[in-house]
């Protein structure tokens, strides 16, 4: 089964690095949406760093919702998905494969991006630490729980803004822990409780989410 | 006995069973309606604190509470549904659900008009009304996605499993903004935080979440027997109904 | 009996725009409810 998974992932990866453009316009998607809040809202700098943790997190949700559409759209479109259903490794194998390929492709590079947002928000290093933490350990819940929402809306039409719609509302714990605990940092709070939460709700999303992909993916393979 | 409920599962005969059901709710939800009411604006006293604005209650706990339990009930059946591979249980997942969300919409809207008045902002971020936002678009992402499946089987299959990731998650959803709430609060002000509790308020309350919940059984078996009669259009028996209905019109 | 008056019962306190603004918007939601599953019957 390991076999099999990293064989999975490692298929991902360089089908994705053949079309770079994708992962780094993931990249770049979360780097203007973060540079657009304070042409919205101003430049104080007071107001920016209370706003980071917030516009550092709902930007990385947006850029992840943004590449969920093709997790699974090009393997159904070409019958690959049909032949990982009826093969002997179980479905949740490929699932978790693909869904830890599409972290390494958007979640890391998202986390490792968070110095960016820290320069332009004027985060203190510790508070920068704990973004980056918390990228780490929530990112991963965007692309389980993710995953379930891309396999539901499986060749259904509106299928980008619908999946948004479906599977935004189940971040909300991640931006609310997420966020929260930059933000404890930047009052002086330990932020231990907070990334203990995340790191518990991603511990429920790597159940309910695999198991919810393979479900999904069953009624629309059928 | 239990093979005589089975009768049921099987939408040509739960449509008629239906039809007979509708009458009695819809009198009973009227009844407790206004006995409710009745309750809520001459037997219930004034508010010291909040006076007569706390009224709205009467609507906006009951309706709140109702989006909640519709929401699970709505993904208890289509859990049914895709346990046992009924095509009644989807479709009364599907009936819920426009009516849970009228709730949820209608616990928002009072609970502005409730926060105004109380609190001077038609919106606060609280915890409770936060999470019916989100319970809002729960309800409406599992109508669009529903909605957007144009094969039937498959709509109730994929709306079962997004209604069940949901109730799941609601749980959670509700505690981590409850969380938030306490993290960003300053003062401790609660919508939710109802008037000290005179036993008639809560009287008032439980008689119109019960005329809620009677009105919530009486549109569902309505609006699911529109439900069966699309989805098995084919059949003979919704031919010979249509026109029994027709020549009774 | 709470209401002195029927002006005193439509006024609530000062707050009729609130309450009565809820109490209707429910009344309108339930009937476009009621409404909306009519119209649904009869377009058989």
């Amino acid at each position: 089964m390991l076999r099999a998974s990293a064989f999975i992932i490692r298929r991902e990866l360089r089908l994705a690095l053949r079309r770079k453009g994708d992962v780094l316009n993931v990249l770049v998607f979360f780097v203007v949406v973060a540079s657009l809040f304070p042409l919205g809202v101003g430049p104080e700098p007071n107001h920016l760093r209370a706003m980071a943790a917030g516009v550092a997190w709902i930007a990385a949700l947006l850029a992840a919702v943004l590449s969920l559409p093709r997790l699974f759209a090009a393997d159904y479109a070409d019958g690959t998905l049909e032949q990982m259903l009826v093969s002997p490794q179980p479905l949740i194998v490929v699932v978790l494969a693909k869904a830890a390929a599409h972290w390494l492709l958007t979640g890391l590079p998202l986390a490792l991006a968070a110095p960016v947002i820290g320069l332009q928000y004027d985060l203190p290093t510790d508070a920068l630490g704990v973004l980056l933490a918390s990228l780490l350990i929530g990112t991963p819940v965007l692309s389980l729980l993710g995953a379930a929402g891309a396999a539901l809306t499986l060749g259904v039409r509106g299928g980008g803004a619908l999946l948004g719609l479906l599977v935004l509302p189940l971040f909300v714990p991640v931006l609310v822990f997420g966020a929260g605990a930059v933000t404890s940092t930047l009052i002086g709070i330990n932020p231990g409780a907070h990334l203990s939460l995340l790191g518990a709700f991603l511990a429920v999303s790597s159940l309910i989410g695999p198991w919810a992909a393979c479900a999904a993916l069953r009624v629309a393979l059928d | 006995m239990t093979s005589d409920l089975f009768r049921f599962a099987a939408p040509q005969a739960f449509f008629p069973l239906a039809g007979k059901l509708i009458p009695w709710f819809s009198v009973l939800a009227g009844v407790l309606t206004l006995a409710g009411l009745y309750v809520a604006f001459f037997v219930a006293p004034t508010d010291h604190q909040q006076g007569e604005a706390y009224r709205i209650i009467f609507i906006h706990v009951p309706a709140a509470w109702m989006s909640m339990f519709l929401y699970v009930v709505m993904a208890g059946w289509a859990g049914l549904g895709l346990a046992l591979n009924t095509r009644l249980s989807g479709m009364m997942a599907s009936a819920i659900a426009p009516t849970g969300a009228m709730f949820t919409f209608l616990a928002l809207w009072t609970g502005a008009l409730w926060g105004r008045p109380t609190w001077g902002a038609y919106w606060v971020w609280d915890a409770r009304l936060t999470s019916e936002l989100v319970l809002l678009f729960l309800y409406l992402g599992f109508i669009a996605l529903k909605g957007a499946i144009e094969d039937p089987a498959r709509a109730d299959r994929a709306g079962a499993i997004l209604a069940l990731v949901g109730v799941v998650n609601v749980p959670i959803i509700y505690f981590s903004v409850q969380w938030w709430n306490t993290l960003h609060q300053g003062a401790s002000v609660s919508l939710t935080r109802a008037p000290s509790m005179a036993s008639t308020m809560l009287a008032g309350m439980l008689l119109m979440a019960l005329a809620a919940w009677m009105y919530s059984i009486a549109t569902t078996l309505c609006r699911v027997r529109s439900i069966i009669l699309g989805r098995e259009r084919d059949a003979e028996w919704v031919r010979m109904t249509k026109e029994q209905m027709r020549a009774a019109a | 009996m709470n209401w002195g008056s029927l002006n005193d019962f439509l006024a609530m306190g000062g707050y009729g725009s609130y309450v009565w603004g809820s109490y209707g918007v429910t009344v309108l939601c339930i009937l476009l409810e009621i409404l909306s599953l009519k119209g649904r019957k009869e377009k058989r």
